[in-house]
């Protein structure tokens, strides 16, 4: 199923009995069972305006699009979205929906926000049929409820997004990298923690173990030389125009190595002592050392290696165990809930957060 | 203003449900007197006010939940309280409400600057959340007006924003985790020391939910290393229009600046008069705060000077010393007590798109003069958050709800033009009945059902944000229901 306009999107959804695997472009989604309903059909900018900051569309506009016509005015979707089709094996085209769908955001996430801080409005049809819209396409809006924050990582299932309107940023003239090289995973996190901690708006604090320790500087000319050569005064290295940023952004260390990949979201200085644990075969930290992706033997049980800590592991390559970490009870229950609420028929993605799925239907409807 | 009746079985059984509130929180945390209570009437829109039947004030996340199971058992409504420092009436209770303040729940939980987060009990005022990670270089970003009296339970409550969140967002933007109470008492940890979700971002929702989905209790913020300086420039414009398209040129210039604030004619008139700040007089004046060190600051100062003098400014100054920049900053500030002191005066909200600020000012000024009241515009100019002043006299019968007729008229503009009608106040009581311009019947029910997950029955702070025609079925459910034995 492939609509062209929001209202045959609501109508499918309306009168669909079965499930309905929700897909943007196919390219970094968990897989689940059921009748495809793609979005691309819903293509296009409906509105752009580069002295506001703003940008609608609909949420099958494939990202090269959006991010080609933010070029050519000097923009740029500030949240970095990562591109995981050669980790993952997909083909495709990212689609807006799907990243805001996903949340998914680079390594400028630690400085600037990720995508769900740069969404300012939704359209989206719930698992009844019925277009609802929340936010708008302001920067500060406080009307009601923020459903944007809600549907922004819900993948789909709370409802399938039909437009999303955002804030882009002007793309600074100037940028530079500061590459620490020899230092541990332990040292390294330490030293991302300084530069992130310094005044100079630190946009990207990564570390590739066995290449080297990256921090990101961006803005006028004169202010990222100035800062680069404050923070390497502070914490040697040496500075580079430019850095790995895309190819840690895709994870593309793991792309071609054989293994299950889980990505942790954590507390950035802890990431060390649980990587020590893991039992991984490779680790790669981002946002500081706040997000690591670690590459594990097929089958590993991560979860049971790291025992419990304050964060959470999703599996995004690999079988075997949920695709998302077990929430708390009682957050668990809210979840249940509130997918009760907005797909009372149990049609949007269903498995997808497999474990709680079991009961997912049955816990509030 | 409406409101729904009180329900008079809740009032009936005061003694009792006071009694059980008085057995599990300490002697000094139950306030019941006439006098007393006086406090809790209203929040900082006055023109507002009612009695609440009780308020209570604990110290801790327990003592909230045992309190709020109380509540619940009894079906007695309750109204989450920070500092009352809302604009929009959304601590305002009813007769048969608790007061749940959180005034006394204010220690810091623990500061972690390796992952520059702190965490707080949420009755810490905001101010004083930076001043408790100042000395080590730190603040916390989002700083409204109120923030020497407002609490951060109010901030999440109201997902407050500030002078500064051009650069820096607002609050739901740097909130990383709190600890929420729900309505049956039940507690509740979402998000953490960590940056994004694991599952749905509950967070989100809960942040800006104006304290209808629980009751924070904690909450862990990220905290910014402080710029190594800021500067403020001030320019003067003879139209709007023109300072208008300044603002979008400077916005996609690729500098961003940490502030940008517009004020009108008006608006510099009452503050000069007021403040003797020694703005010059013209149409429109810009200030204009970008940071960083000395050099850096000189930089981005060179290419919005260079932008703004396409726009022939008529009046351009920038702050050598501290005190230049006080003074800069010094007429902003008081723009409010300016106000005050010529009149009563009504602040509007609403957000538009940068680029509409010329018309929708042009559009002010014509419904000032249809009303006949005086409007002066002073606000976010970087983000299109509008802050219009309709000045009234409050001894003068019927001005109130002429000028809340033409507040009405303001906000439709404002989404007409595609903005919204709250950018960073809340909805609370004010623009309740206003949300139906802005949301259609389905868009009000779905967010209707996430307060369904969290408060089934309906009871905390139920009467705002929601048009009371809309949530009108749910509140009578919740006020049939049987108290329990």
């Amino acid at each position: 199923m492939r609509p062209e306009t929001e209202s045959e999107l609501a109508e499918l959804v309306g009168r669909h009995a079965g499930p309905l695997v929700v897909r943007g472009g196919g390219t970094r989604g968990p897989a689940t069972a059921g009748a495809v309903l793609e979005t691309g059909g819903l293509r296009g900018v409906t509105l752009y305006e580069p002295g506001a900051l703003t940008l609608v569309a609909q949420a099958g506009t494939p990202l090269a699009e959006v991010s080609a016509l933010l070029d050519g005015e000097g923009q740029r979707l500030s949240f970095e979205p990562p591109d995981l089709r050669a980790l993952l094996g997909r083909r495709g085209e990212s689609t807006l929906g799907g990243v805001v769908a996903a949340n998914a955001s680079g390594p400028r996430r630690v400085q600037l926000g990720a995508c769900r801080d740069f969404v300012l409005g939704v359209r989206f049809v719930d698992g009844t049929g019925t277009v609802v819209k929340n936010g708008g396409r302001v920067m500060k809006n406080v009307t009601g409820y923020d459903l944007v924050k809600l549907l922004a990582g819900s993948q789909g299932s709370l409802g399938v997004l039909s437009a999303v309107s955002l804030k882009v940023l002007p793309r600074p003239p100037a940028q530079a990298t500061l590459m620490l090289a020899g230092r541990s995973d332990a040292e390294a996190v330490a030293a991302m923690a300084q530069a992130l901690g310094s005044p100079y708006e630190v946009s990207g604090a990564a570390h590739w173990p066995g290449r080297g320790t990256f921090l990101r500087l961006e803005g006028l000319p004169a202010q990222v030389e100035y800062r680069a050569g404050r923070l390497a005064a502070r914490l040697g290295g040496q500075i580079l125009s430019d850095g790995p940023w895309d190819a840690i952004r895709d994870v593309l260390p793991f792309a071609d190595l054989a293994g299950d990949v889980w990505r942790l979201s954590l507390r950035a200085s802890e990431a060390p002592a649980l990587v020590a644990r893991a039992g991984a075969r490779a680790a790669l930290y981002d946002w500081g050392g706040g997000l690591v992706w670690l590459l594990t033997p097929p089958g590993h049980d991560l979860r049971a290696a790291l025992g419990g800590f304050a964060g959470h592991a999703t599996l995004l390559r690999g079988a075997g165990f949920p695709v998302f970490h077990p929430e708390p009870p009682a957050v668990a229950r809210l979840t249940r809930a509130l997918r009760a609420q907005f797909d009372p028929r149990g049609i949007l993605n269903p498995g997808l957060w497999a474990g709680r799925d079991a009961d997912d239907r049955t816990g509030a409807a | 203003m409406e409101m729904p009746a009180p329900d008079a079985s809740v009032i009936g059984r005061k003694t009792q449900i006071v009694t059980r509130l008085r057995a599990v929180l300490p002697e000094d945390a139950v306030i019941t007197s006439e006098t007393a209570l006086r406090a809790y009437e209203c929040d900082a829109l006055t023109a507002y006010r009612c009695a609440p039947l009780a308020a209570i004030l604990p110290r801790s996340t327990a003592e909230v939940a045992a309190a709020l199971r109380i509540c619940h058992e009894e079906g007695v409504p309750v109204v989450p309280r920070g500092a009352g420092t809302s604009l929009a009436g959304g601590a305002m209770p009813s007769a048969d409400a608790v007061v749940l303040g959180v005034a006394r729940m204010t220690a810091v939980l623990e500061t972690d600057y390796a992952n520059r987060l702190i965490r707080v009990q949420a009755g810490r005022t905001n101010l004083a959340v930076s001043g408790a990670v100042e000395a080590e270089g730190f603040f916390y970003a989002p700083d409204p007006s109120s923030q020497l009296a407002c609490a951060i339970a109010g901030n999440v409550a109201m997902n407050s924003g500030g002078a500064h969140c051009l650069k820096y967002g607002v609050t739901t933007n740097n909130l990383l985790g709190v600890t929420l109470v729900l309505m049956d008492g039940s507690i509740v940890e979402l998000g953490g020391p960590y940056m994004d979700a694991g599952g749905l971002d509950l967070l989100g929702v809960v942040c800006g939910s104006e304290g209808q989905l629980g009751v924070v209790t904690e909450a862990t913020l990220r905290i910014l290393p402080k710029p190594e300086g800021a500067r403020p420039v001030l320019l003067g414009f003879g139209s709007n229009e023109v300072a208008g398209a300044c603002v979008s040129d400077i916005i996609r210039a690729g500098v961003l600046p940490v502030a940008i604030e517009f004020m009108d004619r008006p608006c510099i008139e009452a503050c000069e008069a007021f403040a003797k700040a020694g703005y010059p007089m013209c149409e429109a004046l810009l200030i204009i705060e970008v940071e960083g060190s000395p050099g850096e600051i000189d930089a981005q100062l060179a290419l919005v000077r260079a932008i703004a003098e396409r726009h022939h400014p008529e009046h351009w100054r920038e702050a050598r010393t501290e005190d230049e920049a006080r003074r800069i900053w010094l007429g902003r500030k008081s723009a409010f007590g300016a106000m005050g002191q010529i009149n009563d005066y009504l602040c509007l909200d609403g957000t538009i798109p940068v680029s509409e600020l010329p018309r929708v000012l042009r559009r002010i000024a014509e419904l000032s003069a249809d009303y006949g009241l005086q409007v002066a515009n002073v606000f976010h100019a970087g983000d299109g958050n509008m802050h219009p002043l309709i000045l009234f006299d409050a001894n003068k019968p019927g001005d109130l709800q002429l000028c809340e007729r033409l507040g009405a008229e303001i906000l439709k503009l404002c989404v007409e033009v595609g903005g919204c009608l709250t950018g960073e106040h809340g909805v609370g009581i004010e623009k309740r009945d206003l949300m139906g311009v802005q949301y259609s019947a389905a868009d009000l029910e779905a967010q209707m059902r996430v307060k369904d997950v969290f408060d089934p029955g309906w009871l905390l702070n139920a009467a705002k944000v929601f048009p009371l025609g809309a949530s009108a079925a749910r509140r009578a459910k919740a006020g049939g229901l049987p108290p329990s034995p």
